[in-house]
């Protein structure tokens, strides 16, 4: 009896694990990372019309490595997302469109003509197809 | 009459050459994303988009 309770103890424990990472995922999703935060504030890293991160300032390795990663995650959430009749560089140029939009004041973000432009208190630049 | 015919074909070289001919754009060059979208197609995925950034904070 002694053996069959062990196993069940070890699965309740696994299952408890589980529980526990999966509510801990979107907690973890739901906030920038400070190091990502700093970067955009610093200007060294900017939003561009094609939904993704690009680099304002030649990045140190750790910039690089960290943009990088996010834009990796970004294209899978683009790609998981994109509703059907759309591709996902389609997708991910209304969500660029979106990201530029709530670019903050003093933040960097890439023009149609390809040039980083510093956000002010005015309306950003963006591309004439953007809603 | 070889040299009617030498000047015969330099006339028509000339006139090949007066074929040639540069066209100038006449728009000004702009540089877009090389996306092709319709406008349709932006508003219905704007939902969406607005949506998955919610959704995704960390890493928007």
């Amino acid at each position: 009896m002694l053996k069959l309770g062990q196993p069940a103890g070890w699965a309740t424990a696994a299952l408890a694990v589980t529980a526990a990472v999966a509510l801990a995922v979107p907690s973890a999703m739901a906030q920038r990372d400070p190091a990502y935060e700093a970067a955009r504030s610093a200007g060294q890293i900017g939003e561009q019309p094609d939904g993704y991160l690009g680099f304002v300032t030649s990045p140190t390795p750790a910039v690089r490595d960290m943009v990088n990663d996010i834009n990796i995650k970004r294209k899978a959430a683009y790609t998981s997302g994109a509703p059907a009749g759309s591709t996902v560089e389609q997708f991910a140029f209304v969500t660029g469109c979106n990201l530029i939009a709530k670019t903050r004041p003093g933040e960097k973000y890439k023009a149609p003509d390809g040039r980083w432009l510093t956000r002010d208190s005015g309306a950003p630049v963006r591309d004439s197809r953007c809603p | 009459m070889i040299g009617r015919r030498f000047v015969a074909v330099l006339m028509g070289a000339a006139a090949l050459g007066g074929c040639v001919q540069i066209e100038t754009p006449d728009k000004p060059i702009e540089i877009n994303l090389n996306i092709n979208i319709k406008q349709e197609i932006v508003y219905k995925l704007d939902g969406d988009a607005k949506k998955l950034i919610e959704q995704n904070s960390g890493i928007f």
